[in-house]
Protein backbone atom coordinates (compact mmCIF):
# COMPACT_ATOMS: atom_id res chain seq x y z
CA UNK A 1 0.00 0.00 0.00
CA UNK A 2 2.72 2.23 1.19
CA UNK A 3 4.53 1.50 -2.41
CA UNK A 4 1.11 2.88 -4.37
CA UNK A 5 1.43 6.11 -2.13
CA UNK A 6 4.31 6.78 -3.83
CA UNK A 7 3.46 6.05 -7.26
CA UNK A 8 0.19 8.48 -6.54
CA UNK A 9 2.10 11.01 -5.32
CA UNK A 10 4.19 12.08 -8.46
CA UNK A 11 1.24 10.60 -11.04
CA UNK A 12 3.46 10.54 -13.95
CA UNK A 13 6.77 8.88 -11.99
CA UNK A 14 7.05 6.15 -14.23
CA UNK A 15 6.92 7.86 -17.50
CA UNK A 16 10.19 8.94 -16.31
CA UNK A 17 10.28 11.67 -13.80
CA UNK A 18 12.84 12.11 -11.00
CA UNK A 19 11.63 9.59 -8.72
CA UNK A 20 11.80 7.03 -11.78
CA UNK A 21 14.84 4.26 -12.29
CA UNK A 22 17.85 5.34 -13.89
CA UNK A 23 17.63 3.16 -17.23
CA UNK A 24 13.71 4.40 -17.81
CA UNK A 25 14.53 8.03 -17.32
CA UNK A 26 17.34 7.92 -19.54
CA UNK A 27 15.46 6.39 -22.24
CA UNK A 28 12.92 8.82 -22.06
CA UNK A 29 14.94 12.10 -21.76
CA UNK A 30 16.78 11.08 -25.25
CA UNK A 31 13.82 11.07 -26.82
CA UNK A 32 14.46 7.55 -27.82
CA UNK A 33 11.36 6.02 -26.40
CA UNK A 34 9.16 5.55 -29.70
CA UNK A 35 5.14 5.91 -28.79
CA UNK A 36 5.28 2.01 -28.58
CA UNK A 37 8.05 2.16 -25.63
CA UNK A 38 5.87 4.80 -23.82
CA UNK A 39 3.02 2.30 -24.37
CA UNK A 40 4.16 -0.39 -22.54
CA UNK A 41 5.29 1.86 -19.58
CA UNK A 42 1.55 2.66 -19.72
CA UNK A 43 0.45 -0.87 -19.83
CA UNK A 44 2.99 -2.25 -17.16
CA UNK A 45 1.91 0.47 -14.70
CA UNK A 46 -1.95 -0.06 -15.27
CA UNK A 47 -1.53 -4.04 -14.61
CA UNK A 48 0.89 -3.13 -11.76
CA UNK A 49 -1.54 -0.82 -9.87
CA UNK A 50 -4.33 -3.05 -10.50
CA UNK A 51 -3.09 -6.10 -8.87
CA UNK A 52 -2.61 -3.67 -5.86
CA UNK A 53 -6.56 -4.05 -5.82
CA UNK A 54 -7.38 -7.58 -6.84
CA UNK A 55 -11.12 -6.64 -5.36
CA UNK A 56 -12.22 -4.15 -7.82
CA UNK A 57 -10.33 -6.75 -10.76
CA UNK A 58 -12.49 -9.66 -9.42
CA UNK A 59 -15.83 -7.33 -9.23
CA UNK A 60 -16.46 -7.09 -13.40
CA UNK A 61 -15.64 -11.24 -13.00
CA UNK A 62 -18.24 -11.98 -9.73
CA UNK A 63 -20.57 -9.80 -12.02
CA UNK A 64 -20.55 -11.86 -15.23
CA UNK A 65 -21.26 -15.03 -13.29
CA UNK A 66 -23.96 -13.80 -11.32
CA UNK A 67 -25.86 -12.01 -14.20
CA UNK A 68 -25.35 -15.80 -16.03
CA UNK A 69 -26.68 -17.24 -13.44
CA UNK A 70 -30.08 -14.84 -13.16
CA UNK A 71 -30.82 -16.67 -15.84
CA UNK A 72 -31.49 -20.05 -15.19
CA UNK A 73 -32.97 -18.73 -12.01
CA UNK A 74 -35.42 -16.76 -13.66
CA UNK A 75 -36.24 -19.26 -16.78
CA UNK A 76 -36.04 -22.76 -16.17
CA UNK A 77 -33.19 -24.88 -14.65
CA UNK A 78 -33.42 -27.29 -17.70
CA UNK A 79 -30.26 -27.16 -20.00
CA UNK A 80 -32.72 -28.07 -23.58
CA UNK A 81 -34.19 -24.74 -22.91
CA UNK A 82 -31.58 -22.53 -21.78
CA UNK A 83 -29.15 -24.05 -24.37
CA UNK A 84 -31.05 -21.59 -27.26
CA UNK A 85 -30.52 -18.61 -25.50
CA UNK A 86 -26.58 -19.33 -23.85
CA UNK A 87 -25.02 -17.42 -26.63
CA UNK A 88 -27.27 -14.25 -26.06
CA UNK A 89 -27.25 -14.58 -21.99
CA UNK A 90 -22.81 -14.96 -22.11
CA UNK A 91 -23.06 -11.66 -24.80
CA UNK A 92 -25.32 -9.63 -22.53
CA UNK A 93 -23.46 -10.67 -19.52
CA UNK A 94 -20.08 -9.95 -21.28
CA UNK A 95 -21.73 -6.41 -22.12
CA UNK A 96 -22.06 -5.08 -18.97
CA UNK A 97 -19.58 -6.38 -17.25
CA UNK A 98 -17.36 -4.94 -19.52
CA UNK A 99 -19.31 -1.65 -19.16
CA UNK A 100 -19.04 -2.02 -15.38
CA UNK A 101 -15.32 -2.08 -15.70
CA UNK A 102 -15.08 0.95 -17.75
CA UNK A 103 -16.10 3.82 -15.14
CA UNK A 104 -12.80 3.28 -13.12
CA UNK A 105 -10.94 2.90 -16.50
CA UNK A 106 -9.88 6.92 -16.20
CA UNK A 107 -11.10 7.89 -13.32
CA UNK A 108 -8.89 7.28 -10.71
CA UNK A 109 -5.98 8.92 -13.15
CA UNK A 110 -7.80 11.81 -13.84
CA UNK A 111 -8.14 12.20 -9.81
CA UNK A 112 -4.62 12.38 -9.36
CA UNK A 113 -3.74 14.38 -11.79
CA UNK A 114 -1.91 11.54 -13.93
CA UNK A 115 -3.74 12.11 -17.24
CA UNK A 116 -3.01 15.33 -16.80
CA UNK A 117 0.94 15.10 -16.82
CA UNK A 118 0.00 12.82 -19.69
CA UNK A 119 -2.01 15.32 -21.85
CA UNK A 120 0.78 17.59 -21.12
CA UNK A 121 3.92 15.08 -21.45
CA UNK A 122 4.32 15.71 -24.99
CA UNK A 123 4.03 12.36 -25.79
CA UNK A 124 0.92 11.12 -28.12
CA UNK A 125 -1.89 11.00 -25.83
CA UNK A 126 -3.96 8.68 -27.93
CA UNK A 127 -1.01 5.95 -27.70
CA UNK A 128 -1.16 6.31 -23.82
CA UNK A 129 -4.68 6.09 -23.87
CA UNK A 130 -4.32 3.23 -26.04
CA UNK A 131 -1.92 1.31 -23.83
CA UNK A 132 -4.83 1.95 -20.73
CA UNK A 133 -7.48 0.25 -23.01
CA UNK A 134 -5.01 -2.39 -23.74
CA UNK A 135 -4.65 -2.90 -19.95
CA UNK A 136 -8.54 -2.96 -19.32
CA UNK A 137 -8.71 -5.48 -21.93
CA UNK A 138 -6.32 -7.61 -20.32
CA UNK A 139 -8.11 -6.98 -16.91
CA UNK A 140 -11.90 -7.16 -17.70
CA UNK A 141 -11.54 -8.64 -21.64
CA UNK A 142 -9.06 -11.77 -21.67
CA UNK A 143 -10.21 -12.93 -18.37
CA UNK A 144 -14.27 -13.11 -19.23
CA UNK A 145 -12.74 -14.56 -22.61
CA UNK A 146 -11.72 -16.99 -20.47
CA UNK A 147 -14.89 -17.45 -17.81
CA UNK A 148 -17.46 -17.39 -20.53
CA UNK A 149 -17.10 -20.86 -21.47
CA UNK A 150 -17.44 -22.03 -18.50
CA UNK A 151 -21.24 -20.26 -18.30
CA UNK A 152 -21.57 -21.34 -21.67
CA UNK A 153 -21.55 -25.16 -20.61
CA UNK A 154 -23.61 -24.26 -17.19
CA UNK A 155 -26.21 -23.44 -20.08
CA UNK A 156 -26.15 -25.91 -21.71
CA UNK A 157 -23.39 -25.77 -24.37
CA UNK A 158 -21.35 -28.80 -25.32
CA UNK A 159 -17.36 -28.88 -24.48
CA UNK A 160 -16.51 -28.86 -27.91
CA UNK A 161 -17.68 -25.54 -28.15
CA UNK A 162 -15.28 -23.98 -25.77
CA UNK A 163 -12.34 -23.04 -28.97
CA UNK A 164 -15.33 -20.92 -30.54
CA UNK A 165 -16.96 -19.31 -27.69
CA UNK A 166 -13.24 -18.37 -25.87
CA UNK A 167 -12.00 -16.79 -29.28
CA UNK A 168 -15.38 -15.01 -30.09
CA UNK A 169 -15.48 -13.21 -26.89
CA UNK A 170 -11.91 -12.40 -26.45
CA UNK A 171 -12.18 -10.61 -30.02
CA UNK A 172 -15.50 -9.19 -28.99
CA UNK A 173 -14.14 -7.65 -25.98
CA UNK A 174 -11.23 -5.93 -27.45
CA UNK A 175 -13.92 -3.94 -29.76
CA UNK A 176 -15.61 -3.39 -26.38
CA UNK A 177 -13.03 -1.87 -24.57
CA UNK A 178 -12.44 0.00 -26.98
CA UNK A 179 -15.46 1.35 -27.99
CA UNK A 180 -15.69 1.96 -23.99
CA UNK A 181 -12.70 3.73 -23.83
CA UNK A 182 -14.62 6.73 -25.82
CA UNK A 183 -17.87 6.67 -23.70
CA UNK A 184 -15.46 6.57 -20.75
CA UNK A 185 -13.24 9.39 -21.75
CA UNK A 186 -16.54 11.82 -22.98
CA UNK A 187 -17.86 11.32 -19.49
CA UNK A 188 -14.66 11.69 -17.33
CA UNK A 189 -16.10 15.10 -16.01
CA UNK A 190 -19.52 14.31 -15.01
CA UNK A 191 -19.97 12.90 -11.30
CA UNK A 192 -22.09 9.76 -11.24
CA UNK A 193 -22.20 9.14 -14.64
CA UNK A 194 -22.97 5.43 -14.91
CA UNK A 195 -26.41 5.48 -16.28
CA UNK A 196 -24.98 7.68 -18.83
CA UNK A 197 -22.36 5.83 -19.67
CA UNK A 198 -24.41 3.14 -19.99
CA UNK A 199 -26.92 4.80 -22.05
CA UNK A 200 -24.10 6.11 -24.74
CA UNK A 201 -22.03 3.17 -24.94
CA UNK A 202 -24.26 0.45 -25.46
CA UNK A 203 -26.09 1.25 -28.35
CA UNK A 204 -22.73 1.68 -30.11
CA UNK A 205 -21.70 -1.97 -28.87
CA UNK A 206 -24.82 -3.38 -30.41
CA UNK A 207 -22.74 -4.53 -34.09
CA UNK A 208 -20.10 -6.47 -31.40
CA UNK A 209 -23.39 -7.81 -29.39
CA UNK A 210 -24.88 -9.12 -32.79
CA UNK A 211 -21.67 -10.93 -34.53
CA UNK A 212 -20.37 -11.97 -31.03
CA UNK A 213 -23.54 -13.85 -30.28
CA UNK A 214 -23.83 -15.77 -33.49
CA UNK A 215 -20.16 -17.03 -33.38
CA UNK A 216 -21.03 -18.04 -30.21
CA UNK A 217 -24.62 -19.56 -31.43
CA UNK A 218 -22.73 -21.63 -33.95
CA UNK A 219 -19.78 -22.80 -31.65
CA UNK A 220 -22.29 -23.98 -29.55
CA UNK A 221 -24.40 -25.97 -32.40
CA UNK A 222 -21.25 -27.08 -33.51
CA UNK A 223 -21.28 -25.27 -37.22
CA UNK A 224 -18.75 -23.17 -38.84
CA UNK A 225 -18.24 -19.48 -36.98
CA UNK A 226 -15.71 -18.39 -39.10
CA UNK A 227 -17.69 -15.90 -40.75
CA UNK A 228 -19.17 -13.68 -37.87
CA UNK A 229 -15.73 -14.09 -35.78
CA UNK A 230 -13.93 -12.76 -39.11
CA UNK A 231 -16.39 -9.61 -38.55
CA UNK A 232 -16.10 -9.26 -35.06
CA UNK A 233 -11.92 -8.88 -35.58
CA UNK A 234 -12.75 -6.21 -38.69
CA UNK A 235 -14.76 -4.03 -35.87
CA UNK A 236 -12.06 -4.74 -33.24
CA UNK A 237 -9.34 -3.78 -36.14
CA UNK A 238 -11.75 -0.60 -37.22
CA UNK A 239 -12.06 0.22 -33.28
CA UNK A 240 -8.33 -0.11 -33.10
CA UNK A 241 -7.71 2.49 -35.98
CA UNK A 242 -10.48 4.99 -34.80
CA UNK A 243 -11.33 4.58 -30.96
CA UNK A 244 -8.22 5.73 -29.61
CA UNK A 245 -8.03 8.88 -31.69
CA UNK A 246 -11.83 9.80 -30.33
CA UNK A 247 -10.82 8.85 -26.76
CA UNK A 248 -7.76 11.12 -26.54
CA UNK A 249 -9.67 13.86 -28.10
CA UNK A 250 -12.62 13.32 -25.38
CA UNK A 251 -10.37 12.98 -22.65
CA UNK A 252 -8.36 16.56 -23.79
CA UNK A 253 -11.52 18.05 -23.71
CA UNK A 254 -12.31 17.31 -19.96
CA UNK A 255 -8.97 17.92 -19.28
CA UNK A 256 -9.25 21.91 -19.73
CA UNK B 1 -10.84 36.48 -50.50
CA UNK B 2 -12.53 33.65 -50.59
CA UNK B 3 -13.24 32.77 -47.52
CA UNK B 4 -15.16 35.45 -46.15
CA UNK B 5 -18.42 33.86 -46.95
CA UNK B 6 -17.58 31.32 -44.61
CA UNK B 7 -16.21 33.58 -41.46
CA UNK B 8 -19.26 35.91 -42.28
CA UNK B 9 -21.08 32.20 -41.67
CA UNK B 10 -19.64 32.04 -38.81
CA UNK B 11 -20.26 35.46 -37.09
CA UNK B 12 -23.38 35.18 -34.94
CA UNK B 13 -25.28 38.84 -35.47
CA UNK B 14 -24.74 37.65 -39.21
CA UNK B 15 -26.47 34.29 -38.78
CA UNK B 16 -29.06 35.84 -36.57
CA UNK B 17 -29.91 38.44 -39.40
CA UNK B 18 -29.46 35.88 -42.36
CA UNK B 19 -31.66 33.18 -40.11
CA UNK B 20 -34.40 35.49 -39.92
CA UNK B 21 -34.86 36.70 -43.15
CA UNK B 22 -34.18 33.09 -44.36
CA UNK B 23 -36.73 31.32 -42.73
CA UNK B 24 -40.10 32.13 -44.53
CA UNK B 25 -38.67 31.25 -47.16
CA UNK B 26 -38.39 27.54 -46.13
CA UNK B 27 -41.48 27.54 -44.05
CA UNK B 28 -43.94 28.57 -46.63
CA UNK B 29 -42.73 26.24 -49.17
CA UNK B 30 -42.60 23.71 -46.75
CA UNK B 31 -45.93 24.17 -45.53
CA UNK B 32 -47.49 23.75 -49.01
CA UNK B 33 -45.41 20.98 -50.44
CA UNK B 34 -46.92 19.09 -47.02
CA UNK B 35 -50.28 19.94 -47.39
CA UNK B 36 -49.99 19.07 -51.40
CA UNK B 37 -48.69 15.87 -50.44
CA UNK B 38 -50.99 14.84 -47.94
CA UNK B 39 -53.93 15.75 -50.04
CA UNK B 40 -52.36 14.03 -52.81
CA UNK B 41 -51.37 11.10 -50.22
CA UNK B 42 -54.71 10.20 -48.97
CA UNK B 43 -57.00 11.64 -51.09
CA UNK B 44 -55.72 11.28 -54.89
CA UNK B 45 -53.18 8.57 -55.18
CA UNK B 46 -54.91 4.87 -55.94
CA UNK B 47 -55.26 2.21 -52.98
CA UNK B 48 -52.43 -0.52 -53.41
CA UNK B 49 -53.60 -3.38 -55.02
CA UNK B 50 -51.71 -5.63 -51.79
CA UNK B 51 -51.95 -3.61 -48.64
CA UNK B 52 -55.50 -1.08 -49.55
CA UNK B 53 -55.39 2.02 -47.89
CA UNK B 54 -52.85 0.90 -45.22
CA UNK B 55 -50.08 1.55 -47.09
CA UNK B 56 -51.22 5.45 -46.99
CA UNK B 57 -49.02 5.47 -43.57
CA UNK B 58 -45.63 5.49 -45.96
CA UNK B 59 -46.69 9.34 -46.90
CA UNK B 60 -45.53 10.17 -42.96
CA UNK B 61 -43.73 7.13 -42.34
CA UNK B 62 -40.88 7.62 -44.59
CA UNK B 63 -40.30 11.06 -44.19
CA UNK B 64 -40.07 10.43 -40.46
CA UNK B 65 -37.55 8.29 -41.31
CA UNK B 66 -35.74 9.87 -43.65
CA UNK B 67 -35.23 13.43 -41.17
CA UNK B 68 -34.00 11.01 -38.51
CA UNK B 69 -30.87 10.24 -40.57
CA UNK B 70 -30.93 14.09 -42.20
CA UNK B 71 -31.00 15.43 -39.29
CA UNK B 72 -28.46 13.13 -37.45
CA UNK B 73 -26.08 13.66 -40.17
CA UNK B 74 -26.67 17.53 -40.39
CA UNK B 75 -25.84 17.16 -36.59
CA UNK B 76 -22.36 15.25 -37.42
CA UNK B 77 -21.12 17.48 -40.00
CA UNK B 78 -22.08 20.57 -37.75
CA UNK B 79 -20.09 18.79 -34.29
CA UNK B 80 -17.34 18.30 -37.27
CA UNK B 81 -17.28 21.41 -38.65
CA UNK B 82 -17.17 23.05 -35.15
CA UNK B 83 -14.67 21.01 -33.59
CA UNK B 84 -12.38 21.11 -36.48
CA UNK B 85 -12.52 24.40 -37.09
CA UNK B 86 -13.76 25.84 -33.71
CA UNK B 87 -16.91 27.59 -35.37
CA UNK B 88 -19.24 28.60 -32.69
CA UNK B 89 -21.84 28.82 -34.65
CA UNK B 90 -21.66 25.02 -35.45
CA UNK B 91 -21.84 23.84 -32.33
CA UNK B 92 -24.93 26.15 -32.37
CA UNK B 93 -26.62 24.53 -34.77
CA UNK B 94 -25.55 20.77 -33.56
CA UNK B 95 -27.67 21.46 -30.22
CA UNK B 96 -30.69 23.05 -32.24
CA UNK B 97 -30.66 19.43 -34.24
CA UNK B 98 -30.90 17.11 -31.70
CA UNK B 99 -34.31 17.63 -29.94
CA UNK B 100 -35.95 18.00 -33.86
CA UNK B 101 -34.25 14.89 -34.85
CA UNK B 102 -35.41 12.72 -31.79
CA UNK B 103 -38.59 13.82 -31.97
CA UNK B 104 -38.99 12.78 -35.86
CA UNK B 105 -37.66 9.09 -34.79
CA UNK B 106 -39.89 8.38 -32.22
CA UNK B 107 -42.44 9.56 -34.99
CA UNK B 108 -40.90 7.09 -37.58
CA UNK B 109 -41.22 4.18 -34.82
CA UNK B 110 -44.58 5.07 -33.59
CA UNK B 111 -45.88 5.42 -37.52
CA UNK B 112 -43.46 1.91 -38.36
CA UNK B 113 -45.47 -0.23 -35.61
CA UNK B 114 -48.83 1.48 -36.52
CA UNK B 115 -47.88 0.62 -40.53
CA UNK B 116 -46.73 -2.98 -39.11
CA UNK B 117 -49.55 -3.85 -36.84
CA UNK B 118 -52.23 -5.11 -39.63
CA UNK B 119 -49.40 -6.18 -41.70
CA UNK B 120 -47.74 -8.45 -38.82
CA UNK B 121 -50.43 -8.98 -36.76
CA UNK B 122 -48.43 -7.39 -33.86
CA UNK B 123 -47.61 -4.15 -32.88
CA UNK B 124 -43.87 -4.78 -32.58
CA UNK B 125 -42.01 -6.91 -34.98
CA UNK B 126 -37.83 -6.96 -34.96
CA UNK B 127 -37.77 -6.14 -38.13
CA UNK B 128 -34.54 -4.67 -38.91
CA UNK B 129 -35.80 -0.70 -39.81
CA UNK B 130 -37.56 -0.62 -36.95
CA UNK B 131 -34.76 -1.65 -34.51
CA UNK B 132 -32.56 0.62 -36.56
CA UNK B 133 -34.82 3.52 -35.59
CA UNK B 134 -34.67 2.60 -31.94
CA UNK B 135 -30.84 2.57 -31.90
CA UNK B 136 -30.97 5.52 -33.35
CA UNK B 137 -33.33 6.87 -30.83
CA UNK B 138 -31.24 5.74 -28.04
CA UNK B 139 -28.15 7.33 -29.99
CA UNK B 140 -30.12 10.59 -30.14
CA UNK B 141 -30.63 10.34 -26.36
CA UNK B 142 -27.47 9.54 -25.56
CA UNK B 143 -26.23 12.42 -27.40
CA UNK B 144 -28.88 14.58 -25.59
CA UNK B 145 -27.95 13.16 -22.28
CA UNK B 146 -24.29 14.30 -22.26
CA UNK B 147 -24.69 17.29 -23.87
CA UNK B 148 -26.75 18.63 -20.46
CA UNK B 149 -25.02 16.88 -18.31
CA UNK B 150 -21.76 19.85 -18.30
CA UNK B 151 -22.62 22.82 -17.04
CA UNK B 152 -19.96 24.18 -18.94
CA UNK B 153 -20.91 25.24 -22.59
CA UNK B 154 -18.16 25.22 -24.17
CA UNK B 155 -17.50 21.88 -22.88
CA UNK B 156 -20.99 20.09 -23.88
CA UNK B 157 -20.15 21.84 -27.16
CA UNK B 158 -16.83 19.51 -28.13
CA UNK B 159 -17.81 16.59 -25.92
CA UNK B 160 -20.99 15.89 -27.61
CA UNK B 161 -19.58 16.64 -31.12
CA UNK B 162 -17.43 13.75 -30.36
CA UNK B 163 -19.95 11.85 -29.73
CA UNK B 164 -21.97 12.65 -32.37
CA UNK B 165 -19.07 11.83 -34.94
CA UNK B 166 -18.44 8.40 -33.16
CA UNK B 167 -22.18 7.84 -33.72
CA UNK B 168 -22.39 8.73 -37.52
CA UNK B 169 -19.72 6.59 -38.12
CA UNK B 170 -21.56 3.58 -36.53
CA UNK B 171 -24.42 4.31 -37.68
CA UNK B 172 -24.03 2.35 -41.23
CA UNK B 173 -22.14 -0.28 -39.59
CA UNK B 174 -25.23 -0.84 -36.88
CA UNK B 175 -27.44 -0.40 -39.62
CA UNK B 176 -25.70 -3.32 -41.90
CA UNK B 177 -25.51 -5.66 -38.46
CA UNK B 178 -29.06 -5.04 -37.74
CA UNK B 179 -29.80 -6.10 -41.01
CA UNK B 180 -27.40 -9.73 -41.15
CA UNK B 181 -28.95 -9.87 -38.14
CA UNK B 182 -32.40 -10.16 -38.97
CA UNK B 183 -31.74 -11.84 -41.99
CA UNK B 184 -30.60 -14.94 -40.04
CA UNK B 185 -33.08 -15.04 -37.59
CA UNK B 186 -36.31 -14.53 -40.14
CA UNK B 187 -38.05 -16.13 -42.70
CA UNK B 188 -36.94 -14.99 -46.19
CA UNK B 189 -39.99 -13.57 -47.10
CA UNK B 190 -40.14 -11.16 -44.61
CA UNK B 191 -42.95 -8.20 -45.62
CA UNK B 192 -40.84 -4.79 -46.24
CA UNK B 193 -41.71 -1.54 -45.43
CA UNK B 194 -41.89 0.55 -48.92
CA UNK B 195 -42.00 -0.90 -52.61
CA UNK B 196 -39.59 -0.77 -55.32
CA UNK B 197 -41.58 0.19 -57.74
CA UNK B 198 -44.40 2.92 -57.08
CA UNK B 199 -46.81 4.52 -59.67
CA UNK B 200 -46.25 8.57 -60.65
CA UNK B 201 -49.55 8.89 -58.86
CA UNK B 202 -48.19 7.11 -55.69
CA UNK B 203 -44.75 8.40 -55.56
CA UNK B 204 -44.76 11.99 -56.66
CA UNK B 205 -47.12 12.58 -53.12
CA UNK B 206 -44.08 11.04 -51.35
CA UNK B 207 -41.49 12.81 -52.72
CA UNK B 208 -43.11 16.13 -52.50
CA UNK B 209 -43.60 15.15 -48.70
CA UNK B 210 -39.98 14.45 -48.52
CA UNK B 211 -38.67 17.51 -49.71
CA UNK B 212 -41.51 19.58 -47.63
CA UNK B 213 -39.92 17.84 -44.41
CA UNK B 214 -36.58 18.56 -45.46
CA UNK B 215 -37.54 22.53 -45.64
CA UNK B 216 -39.52 22.25 -42.16
CA UNK B 217 -36.52 20.56 -40.81
CA UNK B 218 -33.94 23.83 -42.45
CA UNK B 219 -36.93 26.04 -41.39
CA UNK B 220 -37.37 24.65 -38.04
CA UNK B 221 -33.48 24.88 -37.73
CA UNK B 222 -32.96 28.35 -38.45
CA UNK B 223 -35.45 29.48 -35.39
CA UNK B 224 -34.03 27.04 -32.60
CA UNK B 225 -30.30 28.71 -34.26
CA UNK B 226 -31.50 31.86 -33.49
CA UNK B 227 -32.45 31.18 -30.35
CA UNK B 228 -29.18 29.39 -29.52
CA UNK B 229 -26.71 32.21 -30.65
CA UNK B 230 -29.10 34.30 -28.88
CA UNK B 231 -28.70 32.55 -25.33
CA UNK B 232 -24.88 31.90 -26.52
CA UNK B 233 -23.66 35.14 -27.19
CA UNK B 234 -24.22 36.72 -23.45
CA UNK B 235 -22.78 40.19 -23.78
CA UNK B 236 -22.57 40.91 -27.56
CA UNK B 237 -23.66 44.55 -28.08
CA UNK B 238 -25.09 42.95 -31.85
CA UNK B 239 -28.03 42.11 -29.21
CA UNK B 240 -28.73 45.29 -27.85
CA UNK B 241 -29.26 46.35 -32.22
CA UNK B 242 -31.03 43.27 -32.88
CA UNK B 243 -33.61 43.27 -30.14
CA UNK B 244 -34.13 47.40 -30.48
CA UNK B 245 -37.78 47.39 -30.80
CA UNK C 1 -66.54 11.13 -47.15
CA UNK C 2 -67.45 7.97 -44.55
CA UNK C 3 -65.52 5.73 -47.24
CA UNK C 4 -62.38 8.69 -47.23
CA UNK C 5 -62.72 8.22 -43.09
CA UNK C 6 -62.49 4.29 -43.11
CA UNK C 7 -59.82 4.08 -45.21
CA UNK C 8 -60.63 0.87 -46.23
CA UNK C 9 -60.79 -0.87 -42.96
CA UNK C 10 -57.27 0.96 -41.84
CA UNK C 11 -59.20 3.46 -40.18
CA UNK C 12 -57.47 2.44 -36.24
CA UNK C 13 -53.79 2.55 -37.98
CA UNK C 14 -53.52 5.39 -41.00
CA UNK C 15 -55.26 7.85 -38.73
CA UNK C 16 -53.30 7.76 -35.51
CA UNK C 17 -50.00 7.87 -37.53
CA UNK C 18 -51.23 10.89 -38.97
CA UNK C 19 -52.05 12.18 -35.86
CA UNK C 20 -48.80 11.04 -34.33
CA UNK C 21 -46.33 13.11 -36.81
CA UNK C 22 -48.93 16.34 -37.01
CA UNK C 23 -48.09 16.56 -33.45
CA UNK C 24 -44.75 16.08 -33.53
CA UNK C 25 -44.22 18.82 -36.51
CA UNK C 26 -46.49 21.30 -34.17
CA UNK C 27 -44.83 20.42 -31.05
CA UNK C 28 -41.36 21.03 -32.66
CA UNK C 29 -42.65 24.24 -33.79
CA UNK C 30 -43.95 25.08 -30.71
CA UNK C 31 -40.58 24.38 -28.99
CA UNK C 32 -38.89 25.88 -31.56
CA UNK C 33 -40.85 29.30 -31.42
CA UNK C 34 -40.37 29.10 -27.32
CA UNK C 35 -36.71 28.36 -27.28
CA UNK C 36 -36.18 31.80 -29.74
CA UNK C 37 -38.84 33.54 -27.51
CA UNK C 38 -37.58 32.70 -24.46
CA UNK C 39 -33.62 33.73 -25.84
CA UNK C 40 -35.04 37.14 -26.60
CA UNK C 41 -36.31 37.74 -23.28
CA UNK C 42 -33.50 37.03 -21.53
CA UNK C 43 -31.27 38.69 -23.36
CA UNK C 44 -33.62 41.91 -23.37
CA UNK C 45 -33.79 41.49 -19.53
CA UNK C 46 -29.73 40.74 -19.37
CA UNK C 47 -29.24 44.09 -21.48
CA UNK C 48 -31.83 45.99 -20.13
CA UNK C 49 -33.78 46.58 -23.34
CA UNK C 50 -37.25 48.39 -22.97
CA UNK C 51 -40.08 46.94 -25.00
CA UNK C 52 -41.17 43.56 -26.00
CA UNK C 53 -39.83 41.11 -28.55
CA UNK C 54 -40.90 41.86 -32.04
Amino acid sequence: MTDSGAMRRDPAAHLGGQEAPKTRDARWQAGAASPLATARLVLARDLKLAFRKRSQLVQPLAFFAIVTTLFPLGVSPELPRLRPMAAGVVWAAALLSSLLALELLFRDDAQDGTLEQYALSGRSLTWLLAAKTAAHWLLTGLPLALMAPLAAIALGAPGAAVPGILASVAVGTVALSLIGSIGAGLTLGIRRSGALLSLLTLPLEIPVLIFGARATELAIDGAAYGVPLRLLGALAVLGLTLAPLAAAAAVRINLE
Amino acid sequence: MAWTWFHRLASPPHIYRVAGRLMPWLAWPAAVLIVAGLIGGLVLAPPDYQQGDGYRIIYVHAPSAWMSLLVYTTMAVAAAIGLIWRMKVAHAVAASCAPIGASFTFAALVTGSLWGAPMWGTYWQWDPRLTSELILLLLYLGYMGLRSAFDDLQRADRASAVLAIVGVVNVPIIHYSVIWWNSLHQAPSVMRLGKPTMPPSMLFPLLMMLVGFTLFFGALLLVRLRGEVLSRERTASWIREALRP
Amino acid sequence: MSAFLDMGGYAAYVWPSYAVTLTVMILNIVWARRLLQRSRKEAMHRLAIGGTAK
